[in-house]
């Protein structure tokens, strides 16, 4: 852990990073303490601009505060952002590693159907996904995970076919382990780092699907986040530019933020593979 | 067997390929219209105010809902299969037709988006290459990280307050000035006029990959042997890079750039939609609003088998563009 941690502050981005990352963290947890009216009630004068009539950033068009929003919006992004993810590794690690693992005619099906997900525009079939399911949080993970798994079924695989011939497998099979355990309890905790790293790229994914899918008016209707106040406020963009912008700012500080950490973990946990480049 | 008939093959093999994908995509199409609650009656009946049970009784066996699924799932595989993809009930034309209707602007707005990211992409990446670790280096980096941070329809959005609103430079909506009633030239200077900002929002991030990308493969293909030679053979630095590296390089570019279409599709609903252009992106905005399902899913099933076919270009283009590439 010591020496994870040396190698991962080496990237000086990366630890930026996570000082970003914690702070919205921070941000989110304290929401309540802060603004703890509800994000959607309208709590003053509409379109004040920023620093006007008491507010921080601005009020929207019905009188909203935009800072409020924007604390409460980063509860919804990091949540769906991270429960998308973990959704999604789980989908993708199933897939590649029974595909990686038992080869043959189920590799050949289950990558078939893999290359079919992997094939269809996925922003278009998270709209779809939504759609049909009725704008949720539920429905939003769904989608996010549909569609964004097929990329670590592809790794997970990979990995489990360079793993599976190893010593140590064979040597699981002579003492007579089921394969299941040796999938789960002895090839998938050695592909761990790659995992960790492409998920938490995917949570910047995530985050950025979310915010598209709430701005086109796909976002749960009971929740703030990010995408709907600047869906919301497109149409004020002449009068009142601070409703799009900040939470905009937003979005773009953390989605940066987790893939700067992504690129930090990537060197930490995969240090062969930064030293050959 | 001479290459050309091999390549032949390979593409009739890679072709055949294509076609469970586009059936299965056909079917998960199927699947998705029949797991939506409700169907075309119910959104006919609710639009109407009041429909009586007999009147959307008669309406779903004019529409065939009455059938069993196996049923309604053949029927819609020969459906498509002619090119006939559902009635759209919002705008009371055939879906295939309105598809039909959109496309070309959305061909355009990509179409100029591949030219512009690509063609900057490699001029881009080139020169990072070529002046390794200095300031254009760093700025390249720096602007690839802001970009595939940034959500596509803020950027839009940003620029339409700073080009369009604030200096006033480009139009904030639509295609064309239809009140113009332009003619001849001045139609092609005002979409082009039109089309700018699209394509640099929709362009920025494939930019900022393309860029990137063509770095990492111009620095790789450094590092090869037959550049040793070339410099051994007395070859100017000039000619090193830009006839033997630059040609090498430009492979995965084009490769990334058939991958990346089924992103491009998703990436021009939301600019489309942030700057009305009137394309397919736009028409599955309205029809997200209108509950028009079938015409959604036209638009999906569309851009999928788009993709299909475009990796399938790429696949061939590549073997003509590269011939260690294996077409066994």
């Amino acid at each position: 852990m010591a020496e994870f941690w040396t190698r991962y502050r080496r990237n000086r981005a990366a630890v930026l990073g996570l000082g970003i990352l914690f702070t919205i963290l921070f941000m989110a947890a304290t929401a309540h303490l802060f603004y703890p009216e509800d994000p959607f009630r309208l709590v003053g004068r509409p379109l004040s601009g920023p620093l006007e009539n008491g507010f921080l950033l601005g009020s929207d068009s019905l009188g909203r505060d935009v800072a409020s929003g924007i604390v409460h919006g980063a509860k919804t992004s990091l949540l769906i952002g991270l429960i998308a993810t973990l959704v999604s590794i789980f989908i993708g690690i199933f897939f590649g590693a029974f595909s990686g693992y038992f080869g043959g005619r189920v590799d050949d099906l289950l990558m078939r159907v893999t290359e079919i997900f992997q094939t269809i525009p996925s922003f278009i079939f998270a709209i779809l996904l939504v759609a049909i399911m009725k704008p949720s949080i539920f429905s939003i993970v769904i989608a996010i995970a549909v569609v964004s798994w097929p990329g670590v079924a592809r790794l997970v695989r990979g990995e489990f076919l360079s793993l599976k011939n190893r010593e140590f497998v064979q040597a699981c099979h002579t003492i007579g382990m089921s394969d299941l355990r040796v999938m789960l309890g002895e090839i998938l905790p050695n592909c761990l780092s790659p995992i960790i790293v492409i998920g938490s790229l995917m949570v910047a994914t995530a985050i950025l699907i979310e915010s598209g899918l709430a701005f086109l008016g796909l976002g749960d209707p009971n929740i703030m986040s990010w995408g709907f106040q600047i869906g919301a406020g497109r149409t004020m963009l002449r009068s009142a530019w601070w409703v799009c912008t900040f939470p905009g700012i937003a979005i773009l500080i953390t989605v940066l933020a987790i893939n700067l950490i992504g690129e930090g973990l990537n060197d930490a946990l995969n240090p062969r593979l930064k030293e050959r480049q | 067997m001479p290459r050309s008939s091999k390549i032949f093959r390979y593409v009739s093999k890679r072709l055949l390929q294509g076609i469970p994908i586009i059936i299965a995509i056909i079917v998960i199409n199927f699947f998705l219209l029949n797991l939506a609650e409700g169907d075309a009656v119910d959104v006919l009946a609710g639009e109407a105010g009041s429909a009586t049970p007999e009147y959307m009784e008669q309406l779903r066996k004019k529409f065939g809902l009455d059938q069993p699924l196996p049923v309604q799932l053949a029927v819609y595989l020969k459906n498509v299969l002619v090119l006939d993809l559902g009635y759209s009930f919002r705008h009371e034309m055939a879906v295939q037709d309105l598809i039909f209707d959109r496309f070309a602007a959305t061909a355009l707005l990509m179409t100029s988006t591949i030219v512009l990211a690509v063609g900057f992409g490699i001029l881009l990446g080139l020169m990072a290459a070529m002046r390794l670790n200095t300031w254009k280096d760093a700025v390249i980096t720096v602007f690839a990280l802001i970009t595939y941070a940034t959500p596509l329809f803020w950027v839009g959005l940003m620029m339409i307050v700073v080009f369009s609103l604030y200096l006033g430079w480009f139009p904030t909506s639509g295609m064309e000035n239809v009140a113009a009633f332009y003619e001849g030239w001045d139609r092609v200077v005002d979409i082009a006029h039109h089309l700018v900002l699209p394509t640099v929002t929709l362009s920025l991030f494939y930019l900022a990959l393309y860029t990137r990308m063509m770095r990492a493969s111009m620095l790789e293909q450094y590092g090869q042997d037959y550049v040793v030679t070339a410099r051994a053979k007395g070859l100017t630095e000039r000619r090193i890079t830009f006839v033997h590296v630059l040609r090498n390089a430009l492979l995965p570019v084009v490769t990334m750039a058939g991958v990346q279409v089924g992103a491009l599709i998703g990436g021009s609903v939301i600019v489309e939609s942030v700057f009305a252009w009137p394309g397919l992106g736009m028409l599955a905005f309205e029809s997200l609003f209108a509950r028009d399902l079938n015409l959604l899913l036209g638009i999906f099933l569309l851009s999928s088998i788009l993709v299909v076919v475009v990796n399938l270009v790429v696949d061939i283009i590549y073997c003509f563009l590269d011939p260690r590439i294996d077409v066994e």
